[in-house]
């Protein structure tokens, strides 16, 4: 199981994921239509790259946006999610020793106490995120199953991690079910609402393009995110 | 009964069957029959196929449901937090529904959407702004709105104001021949105050095209005779068409596209017939929109441009006084408290808030000027948006609406409102008619004209 899983099976889940977060971030572009959405994306080059950085980085810094300052409980649980679930998977020494072992590279690595840091932000945040579904009525009538599906699946490598690096029960298992939970994720990113780990860069940056082209971009000081 | 008489999916084409409906007082047998109107989900899926695409179906997709945009409404604020005036939960329970649904959706369904379409949402696009993945509901809005329209499910003035631009290419009835006698006729009342003032009509290579919003030349005529006192002292050479002269677009509104397109392309065939260096349009917001913002895309410009380079009135004013053409008696400069109302539609979605904030310093005495809060891009929208003043089945909703901007100009102090948007004018007068605050609203043009220098060579003879 384990050598199917270190083996065949991850080179097939990070080509699917690889691959599939391509695809869709070429579509998306693709199906851009100047037309159907009113945004003369081709004419202004340079001020719509301009724009779409814009919304882009400002969205990517905490509190840096009118809409992060305005909810700061949301934005500490959402960077303290986002950031480990960023870092810890890219950048953790034992995925790298990994990697290493398998293509021959390895990435810069964080410290371990770093690591176990993110990690556990991860998961309190996730719980708070969830928290925050079941108490906020605005965002109770939003929330599906699917909603809490897809934080589940996002947290099942994180918890399964940190289970295998306390070594609580059996290691074996836990590094299994870890390694099968990450990989679910890794297929999973290109057909659910994981796709927003490219889709958010897509979406951001048309909307960044509109207001640079089409909705004052060109005049005045720009848009105040 | 699949169409009806006044209520039906097809677009009015003649004077006659607008005029029928418009008979239909308050749109009574009109509303009554869309009780009865079918849905065509062949066509309404096909539409969806045909038309939303890859910007728009990722909006719906990745909605993280995180609740990030109510703050940012203000019809959810002021409908006590209510949850279904989140915007996430308003375009999924709606749009997202449709699409989920294949169009499959009844009669039920759909006066559901149009009254969270035309009564929940302004378009005013303030939660685009506020939702971490950019996603625009006020845009997907608009967009539902012309699906609403394809299936008749439209509120009565909106089909009727649609049906104005097809005939009259105005949103009211106002004629071709009405409109330059009347602009010629107020002109004529102040050339005793103004010796030389004239209007010109279809003048070749002017300098300025003026365009107009025809409420001016139905209800405001001084409106026109304001503009030509400002164009005639700061000197300039303009013109305005006999036809294409009407900037606004209720067609934007009720989602007509084809009547936006018929629209917004009389004003650009007026420009390609006159030549001017520019084209301004008046104090409105709306009309800005419709024919500087979107009309390009309507008429196929892919440029996105009209034209000719056209600028809103405040940008044309703010140029006056910085360049001197207009000069404001420092004596007759406001010397009370007085704020700004900023309209979504070129302030948030065109960028014009340091252009609108440097008029406000040539005209205002120092120490006078307030900001609202929120303001500039972030500015809540007047209450009366994208068209909800107009809709009388939804006047309750809109009224709640309107305290926001109460609260707002209360909370500031200001005992006027400068108001340079048709939408936001009316909007604040009635919350002044229904909440009685004692807030003085006002457009731009009359104001000046009020505190302007006049040139002594301009100056009438004792």
């Amino acid at each position: 199981m384990y050598k199917f899983l270190t083996g065949p099976m991850f080179w097939l889940s990070l080509c699917i994921c690889l691959i599939g977060m391509i695809v869709r971030f070429v579509l998306y572009f693709k199906g851009l239509s100047w037309q159907l959405d009113r945004v003369a994306y081709k004419a202004y080059p340079v001020q719509g790259f301009k724009g779409a950085m814009n919304s882009i980085l400002k969205w990517l810094i905490p509190f840096g946006t009118y809409g992060w300052r305005k909810q700061p409980f949301m934005t500490v649980i959402f960077f303290g999610f986002h950031t480990g679930a960023i870092l810890v998977p890219l950048f953790l020494p034992a995925h790298n020793l990994f990697l290493k072992e398998k293509i021959g590279i390895s990435l810069i690595t964080l410290n371990p106490v770093f690591a176990d840091i993110l990690t556990w932000s991860v998961i309190v945040s996730a719980f708070f995120l969830i928290l925050r579904r079941i108490s906020l009525p605005e965002v109770r009538i939003l929330t599906t199953a699917y909603d809490y599906f897809i934080l589940l699946l996002s947290m099942a490598p994180f918890i399964t991690g940190l289970i295998a690096r306390y070594e609580i029960g059996s290691y074996s298992f836990w590094l299994t079910a870890h390694i099968l939970c990450g990989e679910a994720l890794l297929i999973a990113i290109p057909f659910t609402k994981r796709s927003h780990i490219v889709l958010f860069f897509a979406s951001r940056a048309q909307l960044g393009m509109d207001y640079a082209i089409k909705r004052g971009g060109m005049k005045g000081k720009g848009m105040a995110w | 009964m699949p169409e009806g008489k006044y209520c039906n999916k097809k677009p009015i084409e003649t004077e006659e069957e607008l005029k029928e409906l418009l008979g239909d007082t308050g749109g009574k047998k009109y509303y009554e029959e869309m009780k009865a109107l079918d849905v065509d989900s062949e066509l309404l899926w096909k539409t969806i196929g045909n038309t939303l695409k890859s910007r728009t179906k990722t909006w719906l997709e990745i909605c993280a449901h995180c609740g990030m945009c109510a703050d940012s409404c203000f019809l959810y604020l002021i409908n006590d937090r209510d949850p279904k005036q989140v915007p996430a939960y308003k375009i999924q329970s709606t749009l997202g529904e449709i699409v989920k649904r294949k169009g499959k959706v009844d009669n039920e369904f759909m006066h559901m959407v149009m009254e969270t379409a035309w009564a929940k949402c302004t378009c005013c696009n303030r939660c685009g702004m506020y939702c971490p993945h950019g996603i625009d509901m006020g845009v997907m809005f608009g967009y539902l709105r012309g699906l609403c329209y394809q299936q008749g499910f439209v509120p009565w003035e909106l089909k009727i104001g649609a049906g104005m631009h097809r005939i009259y290419r105005a949103q009211m009835d106002v004629t071709n021949e009405e409109f330059v006698e009347t602009f010629k006729w107020m002109v004529e009342e102040y050339e005793e105050d103004y010796p030389g003032l004239e209007v010109s009509v279809d003048k070749e290579g002017a300098d300025i095209l003026y365009t107009v919003n025809a409420r001016e030349v139905k209800h405001y005529p001084e409106d026109l005779a304001e503009a030509a006192i400002l164009f005639h002292l700061a000197g300039e050479n303009w013109t305005v068409p006999s036809s294409g002269w009407e900037q606004t677009s209720l067609s934007m509104f009720a989602g007509d596209w084809a009547a936006c397109k018929m629209q917004v392309e009389s004003v650009y065939s007026a420009m390609e017939r006159l030549k001017p260096k520019r084209m301004v349009g008046t104090e409105c917001g709306h009309a800005h929109r419709a024919t500087v913002i979107e009309g390009p895309y309507w008429a196929g410009r892919s440029n996105g441009k009209p034209p000719v380079e056209s600028i809103h009135y405040v940008e044309w004013l703010a140029e006056a006084l910085r360049e001197g053409k207009l000069k404001v008696d420092p004596a007759k400069r406001i010397k009370k408290k007085v704020t700004l109302q900023d309209s979504c539609n070129y302030i948030r979605n065109n960028g014009l808030k340091e252009i609108t904030r440097e008029i406000m310093s040539y005209i205002v005495e120092p120490g006078y000027f307030i900001e609202m809060t929120p303001n500039k891009e972030h500015n809540f929208c007047c209450g009366g948006g994208g068209g909800f003043n107009g809709i009388g089945i939804f006047r309750p909703q809109r009224n709640k609406a309107l305290i926001t901007k109460r609260d707002q100009l209360i909370n500031s102090g200001a005992e006027l409102v400068i108001s340079p948007c048709h939408n936001c004018w009316d909007a604040i007068r009635d919350l002044e008619d229904e909440y009685k605050i004692g807030i003085k609203w006002s457009f731009l043009k009359p104001l000046l004209v009020s505190m302007v220098e006049i040139p002594e060579h301009l100056k009438p003879k004792e």
